[in-house]
């Protein structure tokens, strides 16, 4: 066990660029220092493509370039299929291009590995999933504190953190329910406490309205426009296109291709 | 509550957390053992039924293990407090016509060899044992009649259960001294009121009844009297049928070779000399070959057991592919996922392999004891079976944990 020195990121004078070194202190294999720039956007997508070998070859993604710059907020919509949720993964790493390159705060992801694309979601990335995959018999606030499992935080730290967001989203009252004690708008507060509990750089959302009420969707909703607010970066992937409008960008995705660029400056 | 949380922010910036971007994701320790039990708890009945597999498996080997050994040394207990050092002598096929015999002389002669500590000899009486006068004579109960002098019963280690043996002063009297499965052919259950019994067409009174000879079974069937009294009663020359001798434990061997010249130095050849305590080893080497049978029953037990853990691995990678993909989405690498399968797996068999180790304990206890064993677990069954359960574990535990690995959570976590 190495307790790393956090100082080292914040400091020095080269932050315009990654800073990409080496540590004698690194354990097993010599691996790279980087720290975000805080000048680059949230994320890029630099000519992205995205093909699936078969018969006849799938391409979930053609040549899309786009930046999303840090506090914007943007709607990523399309019909079912046309490459909107293959968009997303490849935006938090989970998926990787078959061509061209992601940066995630002026990191290029295209060269790493499997372990640091881990880490780097793990740190930077945050997921809600429209099926909200939270562990059924595991209270809600273990479900969140969950999240920062593999950040190395020991289970105070997690469970500290994760009190804070839990109150953030609204259900402080509620921390030692499991999530079949929930609503499905409560259940998905707590995917997306889940999703900030590390504080990441930006929040993936695919389809997070798509097993909820309206009601509760607005409500949902609503806590993004909030959290939007607070300056977070947010992308949703949505084929509603009520709730697409309502955000300030809307991104539209057609076989795969970026199709349209639209600000509206809305909410 | 407000005011005690901190985000996760405000806890980084104490410094006790990694905060480098491409600092690879850790999963510490003491939760590579709680997400792997986490797991296994939610899914109770399953995870116990397929470490059920293991534990017989273990339980089995354990056991036969235990079993063998105490049965083992019950066996060289008994060899050890009869003696390895006794040797008989009998008369031999022969190669001439009709049957050899030992010449007279032959307990005297053998006394003389320096390496004989004790002999004795019984002699054969040709003469029907009955309960009383009355019965036929050809319902003789397969008992026969030997002649044998005080000395018998020191050198064969024999003890009598009730009453007493042939002494000098008991020996030229119409006596006998009753053998275990003689006594009870012939309905002889204590000495509380005098018994007599019929032999030969003469009445003998019993003088005492014996507990079975380990190494003298020939015995147990038979009716003994005393050597003057065979003499006097029945008219019979004392040729030896059998001669045992005790024998210098250091020159046993040395001693047998040299007993069949002294016996009969004409016809070396007609005396066959063996040694009772061989056939105990000979039984104790057959107990032995069926301890690897039964090693082998057991281990294909635990391989099956093992197939078990697999499968539920299997199907549990199948299942749970949503909870792989949300834990790569968190951040675990691929080898974290691989490590929290292989150690789901290793915590079933280890499970499994301590119930069984238990379990085997358990039946070697209860059975060794019933049987009047000192109990004997081999410190090899305890330790080889716990570590056959986690090597058998981890095996099994390995296919499934690539595929976990393997899982695409792209795929896991498709909404549609």
């Amino acid at each position: 066990m190495i307790q790393r020195d956090s100082s080292r990121t914040g400091t020095g004078s080269s932050r315009l660029a990654p800073r990409v070194g080496r540590s004698s202190l690194r354990r097993r294999w010599q691996l790279p220092v980087a720290s975000p720039d805080p000048a680059a956007p949230a994320i890029e997508l630099r000519n992205v493509s995205k093909r699936y070998p078969g018969l006849p070859p799938v391409t979930a993604l053609d040549r899309v370039s786009v930046r999303i710059d840090r506090g914007e907020m943007v709607a990523v919509v399309g019909q079912s299929g046309s490459g909107k949720s293959t968009m997303l993964h490849v935006m938090g790493t989970l998926d990787q291009p078959t061509s061209g390159s992601v940066l995630i705060e002026g990191i290029d992801t295209s060269a790493l590995g499997d372990d640091h694309l881990a880490a780097i979601r793990g740190r930077r990335v945050g997921f809600v999933f429209q099926r909200f995959f939270l562990l059924a018999g595991v209270p809600i606030l273990d479900n969140v504190a969950n999240g920062l499992l593999y950040t190395g935080a020991s289970r105070p730290q997690r469970r500290e953190a994760a009190r804070s967001v839990l109150e953030r989203v609204g259900l402080g009252a509620r921390m030692q329910h499991r999530p079949n004690a929930l609503s499905g708008g409560e259940t998905q507060r707590v995917a997306i406490a889940r999703a900030l509990v590390h504080e990441p750089a930006f929040i993936l959302a695919d389809e997070p309205t798509g097993n909820l009420d309206s009601a509760s969707s607005a409500g949902i909703m609503d806590l993004f426009g909030s959290l939007h607010a607070e300056g977070r970066t947010i992308v949703v992937v949505t084929h509603n296109e009520q709730i697409a409008a309502a955000l300030p960008r809307q991104l539209q995705i057609l076989d795969g291709r970026l199709e349209q660029d639209i600000r509206t400056g809305a909410a | 509550m407000g005011g005690s949380s901190r985000t996760f922010g405000q806890v980084l910036r104490e410094g006790s957390v990694v905060t480098d971007l491409l600092a690879p994701s850790r999963l510490r320790l003491s939760e590579v053992a709680r997400v792997g039990l986490g797991s296994l708890a939610s899914r109770k009945l399953r995870s116990i039924l397929s470490a059920l597999g293991i534990a017989i498996g273990i339980a089995s080997l354990v056991s036969v293990l235990g079993l063998s050994d105490s049965s083992k040394s019950a066996l060289l207990d008994q060899i050890g407090a009869l003696g390895t050092n006794l040797l008989t002598i009998e008369a031999g096929t022969g190669f001439g016509a009709g049957d050899s015999a030992l010449p007279e002389t032959a307990v005297a002669t053998i006394g003389r060899v320096a390496t004989v500590e004790a002999t004795a000899a019984t002699y054969g009486v040709d003469a029907g044992v009955y309960r009383n006068d009355l019965v036929p004579a050809e319902q003789t109960g397969g008992i026969s009649v030997f002649a044998a002098d005080p000395g018998l019963l020191e050198t064969l280690n024999g003890t009598i259960s009730e009453g007493s043996f042939i002494t000098e002063a008991t020996r030229s009297y119409p006596a006998a001294v009753v053998g275990s499965v003689a006594a009870e052919r012939l309905g002889i259950r204590n000495l509380d009121n005098p018994v007599e019994l019929y032999i030969g067409g003469k009445w003998v009174e019993v003088l005492g009844l014996l507990e079975p000879f380990a190494l003298a079974a020939d015995l147990d069937r038979a009716v003994l009297i005393g050597d003057r009294a065979a003499e006097d009663y029945y008219g019979i020359e004392l040729i030896p049928s059998t001669v045992f001798v005790r024998v210098d434990e250091s020159y046993i061997d040395e001693t047998r070779d040299v007993l069949a010249a002294t016996v009969d130095p004409e016809n070396p050849e007609e005396a066959e000399i063996s040694r009772p305590s061989d056939l105990l080893e000979a039984r104790s080497a057959a107990e032995s070959s069926f301890t690897g049978l039964f090693l082998g029953l057991g281990a294909v037990a635990l391989l099956v057991g093992g197939i078990g853990v697999a499968n539920v691995m299997v199907i549990g990678v199948i299942e749970r592919r949503s909870e792989i993909g949300l834990r790569r989405a968190i951040g675990a690498t691929r080898a974290h996922i691989r490590r929290q399968f292989l150690i789901e797996a290793l915590t079933l068999a280890s499970l499994g392999g301590t119930v069984g180790v238990l379990l085997g304990v358990a039946v070697t206890y209860v059975y060794a004891t019933a049987q009047g064993w000192r109990v004997i677990i081999p410190p090899i069954a305890l330790i080889g079976g716990i570590a056959a359960a986690v090597l058998i574990g981890a095996i099994a535990g390995l296919y499934p944990a690539i595929r976990a690995a393997k899982v695409s959570p792209t795929e896991a976590l498709r909404s549609d």
